[in-house]
């Protein structure tokens, strides 16, 4: 069979370490701030957009990163436009984009086991203040992986109140999408405790006994077969 | 082989008693549990890898009081949800399934070899790097699953494990289900999943009320069902 290519290697900026990456944006993203001339900014957004390239990203791509946001890019735009001038509403928005995609390569480039990790790593010193770094870690990951589950929610509460000819009512979207998630919650915290057997155990003897036990074990090959990759 | 020994167990919640008095020995390899809405079957579930402790009585697993060695009975005893999306908590397929591992002193090559075997005995070594959000409703029922099996458990419940997918990916999973070497306990509607069953326990309304063989449980819970 042959093995899937780790994604997570293919690129310079993929294998770099995520500590580093994670500091780089934090420097960059600083600098970028402190930035005041919008022709230095856009050069910011240019060489954000070559680093997607050198990553093996498509300018698609790092639009995509951007697509959910660009309603609240426009409007942040028009009311600086009115309120400073159209130069620096340009600057601004230049900056708050180039921040959201130089976050969002990291995030695209670096596991996000390695990205716990760097967390962890460097929230350890907090531990003496009752920080707990794994937790936060796990709390960083649920994010990552709760927000397209939330925005599939959101969706399916919208299509039925659609369906129940409702309009767009942020308050009928809203209340429901909340119980939803506090549920939700409610079991992915029981999940975390079911499927978190160990506490920095040794390797116990059963995963030995049972390697060998698989490794005799015919395979059955219905089981290689991808399934329907109908969505649900 | 698990033995799990349910003791005069009452569950209480606030006000509704979900559980009434519950005594059984669980020692067979295939089980099933049966019963309406409300009867009392998923609680019952819980109880017994130590997500819920009963408000009175006790379960043992292996001798272990579920109560008081939460994470000695879990290493014996995995659970797999009814929504696997509750229960994926990495963004990425082989992330998510090296979860499970993370509090054992293992080497990365270790962890990756257990993983990439897990997700390879499941069909979904072609899925490694992909999102979990992104799979099909089977096949993220598979990641649960493997996610579980991951940690090496003898015994996995179940509950209602094909209550969400779609004729084809249901009966892809029941093939998967009847084919793991654990002891399997599975809380299901879907009465053809018990076939091959040792024992089928049927609840109503927080009891037992049938625990038999198969075929004489089941026509007792569908005559009572009419």
């Amino acid at each position: 069979m042959t093995r899937p290519r780790d994604p997570f290697a293919s690129t310079l900026i993929h294998r770099l370490p995520a500590g580093l990456k994670l500091g780089v944006l934090a420097v960059a993203g600083t600098g970028v701030l402190y930035l005041d001339d919008w022709r230095l900014i856009a050069l910011a957004m240019v060489v954000t957009l070559a680093l997607y390239r050198f990553a093996g990203l498509s300018m698609r791509q790092a639009y995509l990163q951007l697509k959910p946001m660009q309603w609240i890019l426009a409007l942040l735009f028009v009311a600086q436009g009115f309120m400073l001038s159209w130069g620096m509403a340009a600057a601004i928005v230049l900056r708050v984009a180039a921040l959201v995609l130089l976050a969002m390569l990291v995030t695209l480039t670096t596991r996000t086991d390695a990205l716990i990790a760097a967390v962890e790593r460097a929230l350890g010193p907090l531990r003496r203040f009752g920080v707990n770094p794994a937790k936060v870690g796990l709390a960083f990951s649920l994010a990552l992986r709760f927000i397209p589950v939330i925005g599939a929610q959101a969706q399916e509460i919208r299509d039925a109140q659609r369906a129940r000819g409702l309009g767009a009512n942020p308050i009928a979207l809203a209340l429901p999408l909340v119980l939803r998630t506090l549920r939700m919650a409610s079991d992915v915290a029981d999940a975390i405790e079911a499927r978190s057997p160990y506490d920095d155990d040794e390797l116990p003897p059963r995963f030995v006994e049972k390697a060998k036990s698989t490794q005799s074990r015919t395979t059955c090959k219905d089981n290689k077969a991808p399934l329907e990759t109908s969505s649900t | 082989m698990t033995t799990i020994e349910v003791r005069d167990v009452h569950q209480q919640f606030e006000t509704f008693e979900a559980l009434k008095g519950i005594d059984l020995t669980l020692n067979e390899k295939r089980i099933g549990i049966v019963g309406s809405n409300g009867s009392g079957k998923s609680t019952f579930a819980r109880l017994l890898n130590g997500l819920l402790v009963p408000t009175r009585g006790e379960v043992l697993v292996d001798g272990l009081d579920t109560a008081k060695n939460g994470k000695a009975v879990r290493r014996k005893v995995g659970f797999v949800f009814q929504n696997p999306d509750n229960q994926i908590v990495f963004p990425i397929v082989e992330e998510d399934v090296a979860f499970g591992l993370k509090g054992l002193k293992l080497p990365a090559a270790q962890r990756d070899a257990l993983v990439e075997e897990v997700l390879d005995r499941y069909g979904l070594g072609a899925f490694r790097y992909h999102p979990s959000h992104a799979l099909s409703g089977g096949q993220k029922q598979l990641l649960a699953l493997a996610g579980v099996l991951v940690t090496r458990p003898d015994c996995i419940v179940f509950d209602e494990p094909t209550t969400l997918l779609d004729l084809r990916n249901a009966r892809k999973v029941s093939r998967v289900i009847s084919e793991l070497e654990e002891t399997v306990i599975i809380v299901t509607h879907d009465l053809k999943l018990l076939e091959n069953f040792e024992r089928v326990i049927v609840f109503d309304q927080g009891k037992v009320i049938a625990d038999d063989e198969p075929s004489r449980a089941l026509s007792h819970y569908v005559e009572r069902m009419q």
